[in-house]
């Protein structure tokens, strides 16, 4: 396997990418300058809802669409210029099946191992050892067609894993699976990242995959970066939610007026009830509550929730990212 | 589905690393994709019936129908018309493969592989070779019984002839499958309605001696009127050299017709 960058530069890196798609006559921007480096090894969810550009910048850095403008490079080669030698170093698991439904998943071990160069022998060797990995050794011999959703899934990681890639891509792989199949998925995805270290990108636009298995996650809307770092960090920039409840509307007023001292406070008023939006609002909760006693305006409920990603999307964008998914939930399948 | 099943279990770590001998080529792609697509073919040989089923039916329902012919039987006349029909129906059906597999993602999967983009439709047309084989040596083996004289060496050279037609035809079912990308009615209105005309053009089922004018045009401008002509030479044992030739030309003009056509769609499809 080629490549020319060190074990510390990005494997992947894109400056300015940018895809453009004409449909129906109107011109959709899908992806809009993307600035991206990703280092090698990395864990990188890029989430958003669907029809962000996620699944097409996946699809630029993948070979599958060439970018209207901008360029990137994986593992060290332009992916309009030199295809084939990214193409060689990349894995890549697509939404769809990888595997054959009219084939057997032994024999797409085997076809795969050989399109990458590997000799007979070794291209068999890898093939068993792969199902052995996936636990996929008793269905080997049946047609693809036979096997369950999350069965398949687990042969088309095996199939884009076949030459041990160093990047690995999945663009949206738990959907259409089971939570069972899923929770295994991403077991599967990080024992990859943990075990042998491989860089890997997936899409999602389940809010708790990102969040579960992602050391970075990427948030993609209207084919823009809108934010980009740990799914704590992410959270915790957006701070917990305090909400409490008074015996009154002007004992809230009260307690609202004291909340606004504290630093970076976001407040909201509605009758008796009072919200605050606050960093670190879990541990200023105690006190806060105590003070409101001392007082004579004390709470009569008080309940503290930390923040989702669905919270982060929402101030991000001012739109639920559930609520997207669900009012969007086929177009990125037809864009892409 | 249970859920057992689906539960891998604790495995061994996968290696890290593995030794690729070398950069396939062309040629070795090529080769890669034709075994691959042989695969299902060869694990179930069974497959290559479904194709003949349609081919057999007139066989079994047109053949006594047909008068005697002055020399020879009407099973002679008819049986190499049949071979070129099953090539025609099979080549033409195979596109939907590809269809299926677009639809289903492993086409994609193959394209973000290293493998020759051009080696992706050659190797897949490359195929229909084996099929085309496979059932020409089935309906010789069925009709040899009744009043068909094998001759082997014109069956075998006439059904090379029809397996080269049968990749320049598998070739342009591909680009249609392509081009109908994502619209499966298209392939299949396309595929049915071209299909019948170019077999009844090139006379398999009935004879055009007594054809009106542009009819009998018609059918010098269908290759496949030269090929079955050949064929049913080839497959009562005569070589007349000018007929024979005319035949493997019209076959290759469709195989590189078909090569070229293919390409560009894949090309385009990109």
């Amino acid at each position: 396997m080629t490549n020319h960058t060190t074990r510390t530069g990005p494997v992947i890196r894109t400056s300015g990418l940018t895809k453009t798609f004409t449909r129906h006559k109107k011109e959709v921007r899908a992806v809009r300058g993307l600035d991206l480096e990703i280092a090698d090894g990395e864990l990188v969810a890029f989430l958003g809802p669907n029809g962000a550009g996620k699944s097409t910048t996946l699809r630029m850095l993948t070979t599958l669409v060439p970018p209207t403008a901008g360029s990137a490079e994986v593992a060290g080669h332009d992916v309009v210029r030199h295809q084939r030698e990214v193409r060689r170093a990349l894995g890549y698991v697509g939404q769809g099946n990888g595997a054959g439904h009219q084939q057997r998943g032994r024999d797409e071990l085997v076809a795969q191992a050989r399109a990458h160069g590997l000799g007979r022998a070794d291209a068999r060797r890898r093939a068993e050892e792969l199902l052995e990995a996936f636990d996929l050794t008793e269905l080997a011999d049946r047609p693809v067609s036979t096997l369950s959703g999350g069965q398949r899934r687990r042969l088309d990681v095996a199939i884009g894993l076949v030459h041990a890639p160093r990047i690995l891509f999945l663009d949206e792989p738990s959907t259409g699976l089971d939570p069972q199949n899923r929770v295994n998925l991403q077991e599967q995805v990080q024992r990859l990242h943990r075990e042998l270290g491989t860089t890997i990108v997936l899409t999602t636009h389940y809010l708790e995959e990102a969040d579960a298995i992602a050391g970075r996650v990427v948030v993609i809307d209207h084919g823009v970066v809108i934010a980009d770092d740990t799914a704590a960090r992410l959270k915790s920039a957006l701070g917990d939610l305090v909400s409490l409840g008074f015996a009154s509307p002007a004992h809230a007023a009260a307690a609202a007026e004291r909340a606004a001292r504290i630093d970076g406070a976001s407040i909201t008023v509605s009758g008796a009830d009072l919200r605050v939006r606050v960093a670190h609002g879990r541990d200023l909760a105690a006190s806060y509550v105590a003070d409101l006693a001392a007082a004579g305006t004390p709470a009569t409920r008080l309940e503290v929730v930390g923040p989702t990603l669905d919270d982060v999307f929402l101030d991000l964008t001012g739109r639920s990212l559930r609520e997207s998914n669900e009012s969007t939930d086929t177009t990125e399948g037809a864009a892409a | 589905m249970s859920a057992v099943l689906d539960t891998p279990t604790r495995t061994t770590p996968l290696s890290t690393t593995v030794t690729s001998e070398r950069v396939p080529g062309f040629l070795a792609d090529t080769w890669n994709v034709m075994v691959r697509e042989l695969r299902p073919v060869l694990r179930e040989p069974v497959s290559v019936l479904f194709a003949m089923v349609q081919p057999l039916v007139f066989l079994g329902l047109f053949a006594p129908l047909l008068p005697e012919v002055p020399h020879g039987s009407a099973l002679q006349w008819f049986v190499p018309g049949i071979v070129v029909m099953t090539a025609l129906m099979g080549a033409s059906m195979t596109g939907s493969n590809l269809t299926q597999e677009m639809m289903t993602g492993s086409h994609e999967r193959l394209l973000v592989s290293p493998l020759n983009r051009s080696s992706l439709l050659v190797g897949r047309a490359l195929k229909e070779v084996v099929p085309v084989l496979m059932q020409a040596a089935i309906i010789v083996a069925v009709v040899t019984p009744f009043s068909f004289d094998l001759h082997l060496g014109g069956v075998l050279l006439g059904s090379l002839m029809a397996a080269l037609f049968a990749i320049g035809l598998g070739s342009l079912s591909f680009a249609l499958a392509l081009v109908s990308k994502g619209q499966e009615w298209l392939f299949w209105t396309v595929q049915q309605t071209l299909i019948f005309p170019v077999l009844l053009l090139a006379g398999v089922l009935l004879p055009l001696d007594g054809a009106p004018g542009w009819l009998a045009t018609a059918s010098d401008l269908n290759p496949l009127t030269y090929v079955v002509e050949a064929e049913r030479a080839l497959f009562a044992g005569d070589y007349p050299a000018d007929t024979v030739l005319a035949g493997f030309a019209a076959a290759a003009l469709v195989a590189v017709l078909g090569l070229v056509v293919g390409l560009r769609a894949m090309r385009r499809a990109d």
